[in-house]
């Protein structure tokens, strides 16, 4: 079953407060250095073997599987120039890869993917980076809505301004927002932290199972069981570190940030069903 | 699903038929049951245009008399203006059902389009000094080829593809909807609206003409009320924020205006570009690249925003 004794660096970090333990909290493999965190069959890349592709003329499906066929040549780093704002760019990268785009994506850029590093000049729709496992994603503009919608791991990274429902129902990773973010963003939220340095739409963290919301500007209104809780030194030094990594910054100094998490009123997890409580006991 | 499309140029006049053809094509499949057009030409001088049809679609192939009923009704029509003292300048048969007059008349509108629509399967799709409204089944290059929309001059225009999922497939609950009967007024709907029943009983209560059982011909009738009630259009607009119950982003044309309004969830998309001369602004950004290629600044309105621009 689960292998038990194992290093976990980062719970003794400190940087996992959730007390969710169900089952699938358990990990199945032994995640040791030495054992390849890669997906079978995926792509061997070498960064330093460059590739330029025009995206003006090719539909989603072309420009993908040319960014597939690139990898397979052993391609490290691609540019993609004049994506003109097209939908399910970049998605389903499961390798290391240096991806840029010079442009703007149109909904669901770079899905579901596990490893690359992203770059997007402009900015993206709705959807970016949404089901991320891993890797890292830096949009120099705006993203509209449901922006890193249920992300497992990773960083990402909007500059600029985002829409509503930002990491609705996060599940891991990292979101950072250097401007403002819309309604219901955390909504329904179950793991990893966001980070939003300007001003907070109305519902914040609405409904959030766990998970850590930092917020740097105004919070319009608490979703239902969204709490404020006190921010701690490894908050403070955490965000600092973080938050240099991408070159932002918090706008009064991340000290007086905002911290909100779960109330944890919503937990049914112990409770009886309905029907079973009918038992006589 | 549906798609929006809108464009302003709030300097000179440009191809908006061209321009918002290409819009609501790049978002085909946003919807592929109909497409709709409320194009804004310039206006000529003392002459109001009104598009209207005498058939829906269907009948075509199911009505065994069709043709003579047709004609008929369009005959009709014609001695229903002369009667009222109107003067049809110029009488076009765009297609086999869709009709296109200039007319010059300077009455009661109201009286003038339940006159007319007192003529069995009869509908006046819209009447204004610039507003054109267009709509059939189909996606937008067949309905632009069917129209002649390309080439059409104008100021500004409205589009919509269209997904039907409340209502019927059919010419009537297409959009764009026109505020009936106040001219030049065309709204167009992503959404859907949890009130409209509710609504609608209490309006045609208060005596309003409903065509459709669409829910977003609703917004058209909102809004042609509260202009009736002297209301300006980005406060009627506000108000339908909170009177509307359900989700929508529509946009709303005038004879020299362009609105938009998001609902309190931000629940539909929008992109919008404001570049100095022109504003678009669609569900997705493709249909806004797709008439501006080179990379432009755009952003996503936010919950319960309301927008409104001028020629």
């Amino acid at each position: 079953m689960a292998h038990l004794e194992r290093e976990q660096k980062s719970a003794d970090g400190g940087m996992h407060a959730e007390r969710l333990a169900g089952r699938t909290q358990q990990v199945f493999f032994s995640p040791v250095e030495d054992e390849n965190f890669v997906s079978p069959g995926s792509f061997q890349v070498d960064v330093e073997k460059r590739a330029e592709l025009d995206a003006g003329e090719m539909d989603t499906t072309a420009i993908n599987l040319k960014i597939r066929e690139l990898m397979g040549d052993g391609r490290g780093t691609i540019v993609v120039k004049n994506p003109l704002a097209k939908h399910s760019l970049g998605v389903g990268i499961l390798s290391r890869l240096q991806l840029h785009f010079e442009g703007s994506l149109g909904y669901f850029g770079v899905g579901m993917i596990d490893g690359p590093n992203v770059r997007i000049s402009g900015r993206v729709g709705w959807s970016c980076a949404e089901n991320m496992m891993a890797g890292t994603v830096l949009i120099e503009k705006n993203a509209g809505s449901c922006f890193g919608a249920a992300i497992r791991g990773g960083d990402l990274v909007c500059k600029g301004d985002v829409g509503a429902r930002t990491g609705i129902d996060m599940k891991g990773g990292t979101i950072i927002v250097g401007g403002r973010t819309g309604a219901f963003s955390g909504f329904m939220m179950q793991r990893g932290r966001m980070v939003v340095l300007g001003d907070a739409g109305k519902n914040l963290g609405d409904s959030m199972y766990d998970g850590t919301i930092y917020v740097g500007g105004a919070i319009a209104s608490l979703g239902v069981d969204a709490v404020p809780a006190e921010m701690t030194e490894r908050d403070v030094a955490w965000l600092e570190r973080k938050l240099a990594v991408y070159g932002v910054e918090a706008p009064t100094g991340v000290a007086t940030m905002q911290k909100v998490v779960a109330g944890q009123k919503l937990w049914n997890y112990d409770n009886l069903e309905p029907t079973e409580k009918k038992l006589v006991l | 699903m549906c798609g929006l499309a809108g464009i302003i140029h709030r300097v000179g006049i440009a191809d908006i038929g061209s321009e918002m053809t290409s819009m609501l094509q790049s978002m085909k499949h946003r919807g592929p049951d109909s497409s709709g057009f409320a194009v804004y030409g310039v206006p000529r001088d003392g002459e109001l245009v009104m598009r209207f049809k005498v058939a829906e679609q269907e009948d075509l192939a199911t009505g065994f008399d069709i043709q003579r009923q047709m004609r008929e009704r369009r005959a009709e029509v014609d001695a229903r203006i002369e009667s009222l003292g109107g003067k049809i300048v110029e009488a076009e048969q765009v297609t086999e059902y869709a009709l296109r007059y200039r007319l010059e008349y300077d009455g009661d509108l109201r009286g003038f389009a339940d006159y007319l629509e007192d003529i069995e399967d009869v509908e006046v799709l819209s009447i204004g000094e610039g507003l054109e409204l267009i709509k059939d089944l189909g996606d937008a290059n067949r309905v632009a080829d069917r129209y002649g929309l390309k080439g059409f001059n104008g100021t500004h225009a409205i589009g919509h593809t269209r997904m039907a999922t409340e209502s019927d497939v059919d010419i009537r609950s297409a959009h764009p909807y026109w505020a009936y009967p106040f001219r030049d007024i065309s709204v167009v709907h992503n959404g859907q609206l949890t009130n409209y029943w509710k609504s609608r009983r209490e309006m045609e209560h208060r005596g309003h003409r409903f065509m459709t059982n669409c829910d977003s011909e609703l917004i058209a009738v909102y809004l042609a009320e509260r202009q009736a009630a002297g209301q300006g259009l980005d406060v009627a607009m506000r108000a339908s924020i909170d009177d509307l119950d359900g989700v929508f982003t529509y946009i709303v044309a005038t004879a020299n205006s362009l609105g938009m309004d998001k609902d309190l969830m931000a629940a539909k998309p929008m992109v919008l570009y404001e570049g100095d001369d022109v504003i678009a602004l669609a569900s997705e950004e493709v249909a806004i690249r797709s008439i501006f290629p080179a990379e432009i600044d755009t952003v996503d309105p936010y919950e319960g925003e309301v927008r409104v621009w001028h020629t």
